[in-house]
């Protein structure tokens, strides 16, 4: 059976590692080779790299990161962030990229995901999924621009359309709990789940292996996890030992 | 020098990469020139089988490739290249495989997630010589279930038990993909190079 995942995601701007801290910028986080191939050494299942240039200059340097991370990783890369054109796409994938994720511009035009599908196939196809709680309680709708723009539209069904285009992965956000460090939104990830046939990667909360475990039980295929591996407070090995004691199956 | 067969529709640059880190000297081509005889041939392929195999005929790799095979030359065939090689696929029915393998490919029939995306567990008959006990990364909707006769197996189980691989000699054919495999795949993919 197939073993729950674990995926660092660095957050690359200029060539760099970046760390956001909400409302108070970016800090420098490192070279993003070196911490690719430490984490692959850590056991990472596959990695996340997410351009968040604020500058078209650096948005210029992500598909040389993209193939300076490529030469040395051995594990699949996924890449997003900022991909607005079918162009885009093709650039990060010829860079070395295995999977695109397509977020606004999948919102914006929905045949987007449909023309990757038939053009590289679903398993390069990832929809990047921001999601926040309506603000009435009822359900989760679609946040888009980095979260500047709530749309309304409801989370759920847009994943199931999505599945539906071809998207091939859900990397599912939660915007209320995305650097919280307050664990996952448990249900947000079952609805999604229980909605699509297609892997659902957990997104935005985490802060310990028990979050991931629930993740994981709450019907998450993957986990993705970024600022406690930057920080140092844990490794990947330590959160797959938590997952295995668990009872999960993992990659050793 | 290793030829890597390249349709247009499939990215190389991974298999590229996990080549060039073993000095495998990969090369991509388009033309079916040298096919038959050069000292390493891979066979990526991601993509539907019906326009994969339009593709290999159209450029004439489909022949070389069988002599290749035949006379028992190193090739590595990976994903849908796997598939190619069999007869026929229920996902582009009508069309006919480089026949190589005498299975047939269809999807997956018991599994709750299609497409299988991640790492499974692959284990070898014990008369496999490259392949061995580990995690690969699979990316597929499609499968085999059962080796022809000639070919040694490793098998994989999503729901239900399926090929993922196997291999015939310094012949390599992966459901999984071995570049995207970690030390495993590297592994693999070195045991492969040192055969040829």
């Amino acid at each position: 059976m197939l073993t729950t995942r674990i995926l660092p995601c660095l957050d690359v701007d200029a060539g760099r590692v970046v760390k956001g801290v909400k409302f108070q910028g970016l800090r420098d986080a490192g070279d993003p080779v070196e911490r690719a191939v430490a984490y692959e050494a850590q056991g990472a299942d596959e990695l996340v790299i997410l351009d968040v240039s604020a500058t078209p200059e650096g948005r210029g340097n992500a598909t040389d990161t993209v193939a300076r991370v490529r030469a040395d990783l051995r594990i699949p890369l996924t890449v997003g962030g900022g991909v607005r054109t079918d162009a885009d796409a093709e650039a990060l994938l010829k860079a070395g990229a295995d999977k695109v994720a397509v977020n606004t511009a999948a919102v914006l035009d929905p045949s987007f995901l449909s023309r990757m599908a038939a053009r590289y196939g679903s398993q390069c196809t990832v929809l990047s999924l921001d999601a926040a709680a309506r603000e009435d309680g009822e359900g989760w709708e679609l946040v888009i621009k980095s979260g500047r723009e709530r749309t309304g539209q409801d989370a759920v069904a847009w994943a199931k359309e999505a599945a539906a285009l071809g998207a091939g992965e859900i990397v599912l956000t939660s915007w209320d709990r995305d650097g919280t460090r307050s664990g996952y939104d448990l249900a947000l990830l079952a609805a999604v789940g229980q909605a699509v046939a297609i892997p659902v990667v957990a997104s935005g909360g985490a802060a310990h292996a028990q979050h991931l475990v629930e993740a994981a039980r709450a019907g998450a295929s993957a986990l993705l996890v970024a600022s406690i591996l930057h920080d140092g407070d844990t490794t990947v090995g330590a959160l797959k030992d938590a997952l295995a004691e668990a009872g999960l199956e993992v990659r050793r | 020098m290793t030829l890597v067969i390249d349709t247009g529709t499939t990215n190389l640059a991974s298999m590229m990469a996990a080549l060039r880190r073993l000095d495998l000297e990969p090369e991509p081509v388009t033309q079916a020139d040298g096919i038959a005889d050069a000292t390493r041939v891979v066979l990526p392929g991601v993509g539907a089988f019906g326009a994969g195999m339009r593709r290999l005929d159209e450029r004439g790799f489909s022949d070389p490739l069988r002599a290749r095979i035949a006379a028992g030359r190193p090739l590595l065939a990976v994903c849908l290249g796997l598939q190619l090689l069999c007869e026929t696929s229920t996902e582009s029915p009508g069309v006919t495989g480089l026949g190589v393998l005498p299975v047939p490919v269809e999807r997956f029939a018991t599994a709750a997630i299609v497409p299988q995306l991640g790492w499974n567990h692959v284990a070898p008959s014990p008369e496999c010589t490259l392949l061995r006990d580990g995690y690969a990364y699979f990316a597929n909707s499609y499968r085999l279930t059962r080796a022809p006769a000639g070919w040694h197996a490793a098998f994989t189980t999503h729901g239900e038990r399926f090929v993922a691989a196997v291999e015939r000699g310094p012949i390599l054919a992966t459901q999984f993909h071995p570049e995207l495999s970690g030390a495993w795949g590297h592994d693999l993919l070195a045991a492969w190079g040192a055969a040829t």
